[in-house]
């Protein structure tokens, strides 16, 4: 991947707001009031577990460039640990590191007039038109409600289709048997995989694992939350700073942009 | 040999005694069978939960129907993001995986733990750990 031209940025359309949803916020704002020790944040964005992920919802992500340093890996290392792949795991021994699982890389683009390097990271972007989704025989690979983009590895058949689809080269496949799994997090032999924006922490209210190590860290290079909330975070910094889709060509409308690039 | 339905309206009592013989020998050889392959196949011996006195469904719902709650439960959680506990893996996983000697917990589909016990009994293959967890906890740190 290379940088080319900054001038064709893409912008999206302002989020539409949608009635419901303004009043289960309210509702949530209601219950902040109720219990003072809870954070507005959390409950703002928790979904009870016995309703479905609502279409009133969009996740998406946004990268600063500027804020993301070369030797930093806190937000892959969180992902690992969260889900359960690469250094935390003792599973994967037999395969290469180009087979190994990679939800989430680190990736420098450099431009070649200038020399100037920019590190970003990269994942699934969480397309509205997934290619993968289209691609798959079987149903496995889906979008949720929210716009989550999944893989079902229930009917899973490790055909790796989704993989050739994706621009971004952000799945992998799992070549052996694994052992030591996250209780939330399954994975297994035969199957596709790629990064799900911590959706069990999002279910329950946090943030992806990588926002949090990141805003830690302090370098608070990555902004997560709901595009369709004018009032969200990343919904007001999408208003004020110039971001871009990686492949804005493709037409694919990911979810996941990059500011500085 | 005449057939034992032809026989009922007979009068005739040495072909009633005939079949009545041939029942009896029947059942007993069933008997012997029945007992026989107990002997080779012992019932399991189950482990169950210490914690908890009784399970989401009566037994004999469980034992027919677990893994239709299981099944419905998995597309509900996978496709639509519905995590309530009572039908989830995790959940059953929670409650019947056992510990060992040292506190540590034993992998619910290792020999003679809750799920491998009966499933090897009745000879049906599960592949619901070749991705989830065996155990309550994640092995390391972070949930």
């Amino acid at each position: 991947m290379k940088e080319t031209h900054y001038s064709s940025q893409q912008q999206s359309s302002p989020p539409q707001t949608d009635l419901s949803k303004r009043k289960w916020i309210g509702g949530a704002a209601a219950l902040v009031a109720l219990s003072p020790g809870l954070r507005l944040v959390e409950l703002a964005a928790a979904k009870p577990n016995d309703q479905p992920a609502s279409s009133a919802v969009r996740w998406g992500m946004l990268v600063d460039t500027e804020r993301c340093t070369d030797s930093c890996t806190a937000c892959v290392d969180a992902c690992q640990l969260e889900n359960g792949w690469g250094k935390g795991s003792t599973d994967e021994s037999r395969s290469r590191a180009t087979q190994k699982a990679h939800w989430i890389r680190k990736v420098k683009l450099r431009d070649r007039e200038t020399g100037k390097t920019h590190i970003l990271p990269l994942f699934c972007q969480h397309c509205e038109n997934p290619p993968c989704v289209d691609v798959c025989p079987t149903g496995a690979s889906f979008k949720r409600a929210d716009g989550i983009v999944l893989v079902d590895k229930h009917i899973c058949i490790g055909c790796r289709y989704c993989m050739m689809a994706c621009p971004y080269k952000a799945r992998s496949f799992i070549h052996e048997a694994l052992h030591d799994q996250r209780v939330l997090v399954p994975r297994g032999k035969g199957t596709v995989e790629s990064c799900t924006f911590c959706v069990q922490r999002v279910d329950r209210g946090e943030q992806p694992a990588c926002v949090e190590a990141c805003a830690k860290l302090g370098n608070k290079a990555l902004t997560f939350g709901d595009l369709s909330d004018p009032e969200s975070a990343i919904a007001k910094q999408r208003t004020e700073v110039t971001s871009r889709a990686i492949r804005a060509d493709l037409a694919l409308n990911p979810r996941v942009r990059y500011q500085g690039i | 040999m005449k057939m034992a339905g032809k026989t009922a309206g007979s009068t005739r009592s040495a072909d009633v005694q005939v079949t009545f013989l041939h029942r009896l020998v029947l059942y007993v050889m069933l008997l012997a069978m029945v007992s026989l392959v107990r002997a080779a196949v012992p019932v399991p011996d189950i482990p169950l939960p210490q914690d908890a006195k009784q399970c989401v469904q009566p037994k004999s719902i469980m034992r027919r129907e677990h893994f239709n709650f299981l099944y419905h439960q998995r597309d509900e959680t996978m496709r639509r993001g519905i995590r309530t506990k009572r039908y989830s893996l995790v959940n059953c996983v929670s409650c019947h995986a056992q510990k060992d000697a040292k506190q540590q917990y034993i992998p619910i589909n290792e020999k003679g733990q809750f799920c491998s016990s009966c499933h090897e009994y009745t000879a049906v293959k599960i592949d619901c750990f070749e991705c989830h967890a065996t155990v309550p906890v994640s092995k390391s740190a972070g949930q």
